[in-house]
């Protein structure tokens, strides 16, 4: 049976992980590389990293950031920021990832998911967006809103529209992080993840709102998603008790949530 | 020496970074006479069966493998995609493949599970063989795939998992080894799988 994954995600700033909430005020909590072998040892399902500063200081990628990493860590590794052609996508593949999250990018060229995916397959092509609810209109059924440079400019879109359009154009999952939750430590949205799972028939992933295992264990119950980011709950100095993923299986098992189970 | 077959589409640095971890002298192989001098063979892959099968006609590997893994006997192992293309043909973009081995490559039922499968499936051994030394009956390894093989000689089959179907998960047949998960992201269970390949090989 294929089990629930657990995502961890960490936004990098110059090879250091940094700690924002609701998208500001960043703290530093430790050096990239350190923080993904602490992770993998503690035998996490996959992981996820955004270089937040790299699209709105308009430069490339952490390249250098992105090869330690993938020589230390043998789980499946994604990365994100400051991605806007193939060729940017193909570097950080070469460099040892194996999937690539676009977010505000795909907003302005929504061409570039097709492409990704023709060129390097579905797989490879994470379709991240930032979600926020808003009052339901004619123009937003959904009642959620696509924002995109850090959650600051907001599009008028539905998120769910997106998402089905965003699976259209061949993105192999659908990463749908909550405006409202990031950070806050109070539970994923489990509104607009459960209608996204319902809309599209690509994996989708739960983000933006988890502080205890609790709230894992909520958004694998009560919505279709594939795997859920954690992020504060394991490393965060912000809350008064970090988790292992080893913990945090744990409880997903005692509640009947098929995980990857521990290897000794 | 292992040689990864690098088609620059594919997961070939991912597999030689894993080769690293465990100490093994591998590199990467972008043309057909870098082959001859390898003692085994990876052959990773992400991405279409048929853009794969276009790169390794076009740049002379399909040849250059065939007379080193098929004919020469040398240690193979095929992961994902590099499973696939050992059969007959895909029904993805209905690309003929290698042929070196019976079967097809069909598509996951659509209706019943989301297509790609994407995570940590388990995979139950059929069989004993040396490749599977220290992993026991069954493990968790990572999945990306929205095909999967149906070998026409089941007798091929290693490894058995289920998404909507039961399927092949991984096959051992003479000197060729394959998954269709990634070995080289799999964790440390996946690289105890590539050690032992790697052992055949003479590492």
């Amino acid at each position: 049976m294929l089990t629930k994954r657990l995502i961890a995600c960490f936004d990098i700033k110059d090879g250091m992980i940094t700690k924002a909430q609701k998208f500001k005020d960043n703290i530093v909590v430790g050096s990239a590389v350190e923080i993904a072998c602490r992770v993998y040892q503690d035998q996490i399902d996959e992981i996820i990293f955004y270089d937040i500063t790299a699209s709105s200081d308009k430069r490339k990628i952490d390249i250098r950031t992105v090869k330690d990493v993938a020589e230390h860590v043998f789980v499946p590794f994604t990365v994100g920021g400051g991605i806007k052609d193939l060729n940017d996508m193909y570097e950080v593949l070469k460099a040892g990832a194996e999937k690539i999250s676009v977010d505000s990018m795909a907003v302005r060229n929504p061409g570039i998911i097709r492409e990704g995916a023709r060129a390097f397959g579905s797989q490879c092509v994470v379709l991240s967006m930032q979600v926020k609810k808003v009052e339901k209109t004619q123009k937003i059924p959904s009642g959620y809103e696509i924002a995109i440079d850090g959650a600051r400019v907001f599009t008028g879109m539905d998120a769910v529209e997106w998402a089905k359009r965003g699976e259209n154009l061949g993105a192999g999952e659908i990463c749908v992080n909550s405006i409202d939750r990031d950070g806050t430590h109070s539970g994923y949205d489990i509104e607009i993840t459960s209608l996204i799972a319902d809309a599209v028939n690509i994996p989708v992933i739960a983000s933006g709102g988890a502080g205890m295992p609790e709230h894992v264990v909520e958004v694998f119950e009560k919505t279709g998603a594939s795997a859920a980011i954690i992020s504060s709950m394991l490393y965060s100095p912000r809350l008064s008790r970090n988790y292992s993923v080893r913990e945090i299986k744990q409880e997903l098992t005692a509640c009947g949530v098929p995980v990857r189970p521990w290897v000794e | 020496m292992i040689g990864i077959i690098d088609y620059k589409a594919g997961n070939a640095p991912s597999a030689l970074n894993a080769c690293r971890r465990l100490g093994v002298d591998a590199r990467l192989l972008s043309a057909p006479d870098e082959i001859e001098e390898c003692g085994g063979i990876i052959l990773p892959g992400v991405g279409s069966a048929q853009a794969t099968m276009d790169s390794l006609r076009e740049t002379g590997i399909a040849d250059a493998l065939k007379k080193k893994v098929l004919d020469g006997g040398a240690p193979f192992l095929g992961i994902c995609i590099g499973l696939q293309v050992l059969f007959e043909h895909s029904e993805e973009e209905d690309a003929e493949c290698l042929g070196w081995l019976s079967g097809e490559v069909r598509r996951f039922p659509e209706q019943m599970v989301r297509v790609p499968q994407i995570g940590w499936n388990e995979v139950r051994f059929v069989r004993e063989r040396p490749v599977l030394s220290g992993i026991g009956e069954s493990g968790f390894f990572y999945f990306v795939n929205s095909y999967y093989a149906v070998p026409k000689d089941s007798g091929i089959i290693l490894g058995k998992t289920r998404y909507g179907v039961e399927f092949c998960s991984m096959i051992a047949h003479k000197n060729i080894i394959a998954a269709q998960f990634h070995v080289e992201k799999s964790g440390e269970t996946g690289l105890r799988l590539l050690k032992n390949f790697a052992a055949s090989v003479g590492n």
